[in-house]
């Protein structure tokens, strides 16, 4: 299950060219739906849904719930849910074409999986709770806002990495 | 002209359009190394700089497109959404975001793909995301103050410095390329990590 060596095959794109196909999907999307890209809008959907569906007294009494279903709106419906469905598939779609897809744990040899596994659930539960201070993550509010000039989206970028690069040091031996 | 949605095409595109922009993203995400943690992370150590490349490159590309669109009447870029400039509220959430990024090794989107891939650090970091936002809507009466406070609306950046839009984006440029020749050096005088 847990292949190292396979993940140093490194046929990863000119990063680039990377770049500057993402800036056109930008584009196309701004164009088309007038909104950009996120991701952490769909977990916001998930739990709010499951919520509102367990406990809907509990759900309509939160102001920051009540918001996503006010008016006969259904939370899972969101635009950025059936996004980040696609978001899978397509890196399904790409790891398959370079022999990437199988399970395991990615993690420095210096750790163990188990504590890189209790790492990533730290690491995703600071993300998922900072980013509805900022009403988005890296996609949603860095770079969709910088796409648009947004001061927000320019606030958000240099709050993201500027406290990723104060951070670093503390965790540095999860990754060197 | 633009945006399409609901003038031009009807509302019902709208999730059909979803799916195909992120099979889109996730696959260029995917490709450009963005499902690994430990290339991620990298940038934060100075041993691969591939989120710095990417991530500027797309925020130029887009911005210098959607400009020369609007220039053109093809789009309306004032009526595109924008992030409200929440100031603290934004800057007190990166913070804790950042931390997260260097604890959990992705991001919402890049764990997305890892997820897509099969790492099962990917769907641990999407778990702590679920967490995450379930504690914050439980205790969002708490905070509801300092959510909605410092707000200085939807505003630009040439907007709010009063500069115009296109040397401003000229500037962005100019740093982007200072910065994709600065860690060309860096990345030469560090050690470089196998992964």
């Amino acid at each position: 299950m847990m292949d190292i060596k396979s993940d140093k095959q490194h046929t990863y794109w000119n990063p680039y060219l990377g770049g500057f196909l993402l800036g056109l999907i930008l584009i196309m999307t701004f164009f088309l739906t007038g909104r950009g890209l996120g991701a952490s809008g769909a977990a916001k959907a998930i739990v709010t849904q499951t919520v509102h569906t367990v406990a809907p007294t509990h759900a309509e009494n939160n102001a920051y719930y009540a918001d996503q279903f006010l008016g006969g709106k259904v939370p899972i419906s969101n635009w950025l849910v059936f996004e980040v469905i696609g978001v899978v598939a397509g890196a399904f779609i790409s790891g398959s074409l370079s022999g990437r897809v199988f399970f395991r744990v990615q993690h420095s040899p210096k750790i163990t999986a188990r504590k890189r596994l209790w790492f990533a659930l730290l690491g995703g539960a600071l993300f998922g709770f900072g980013a509805q201070f900022a009403k988005g993550c890296t996609s949603g509010a860095a770079l969709s806002g910088m796409t648009v000039l947004s001061l927000g989206g320019y606030i958000a970028m240099l709050s993201i990495f500027g406290g990723a690069f104060l951070f670093a040091y503390f965790f540095r031996k999860l990754w060197l | 002209m633009g945006p399409l949605i609901p003038e031009i095409l009807s509302d019902q595109w709208n999730n059909i359009i979803a799916i195909i922009t992120g099979m889109a993203f996730g696959f260029v995400l995917e490709s450009s190394g963005f499902s690994s943690s430990r290339k991620l992370v990298g940038v934060f150590y100075g041993y691969d700089f591939a989120v710095l490349r990417v991530f500027f490159t797309a925020a130029i590309t887009a911005s210098i497109g959607l400009l020369f669109m609007d220039y053109f009447g093809w789009i309306d870029m004032a009526a595109l959404d924008g992030l409200p400039a929440r100031v603290w509220p934004i800057v007190v959430g990166g913070l804790i975001m950042g931390l997260g990024f260097v604890t959990g090794g992705f991001c919402p989107g890049t764990c997305i793909t890892a997820i897509g891939i099969g790492k099962l650090d990917g769907f641990m970091f999407f778990g702590g995301i679920i967490l995450g936002v379930f504690v914050f809507s439980e205790m969002f009466p708490l905070f509801e103050n300092f959510y909605n406070s410092s707000n200085l609306g939807d505003v630009t950046v040439p907007e709010f410095f009063n500069i115009n839009p296109y040397w401003f984006t000229v500037g962005i440029s100019i740093i982007a390329i200072v910065a994709f020749y600065a860690v060309m050096l860096i990345q030469k005088r560090i050690k470089s990590v196998e992964y």
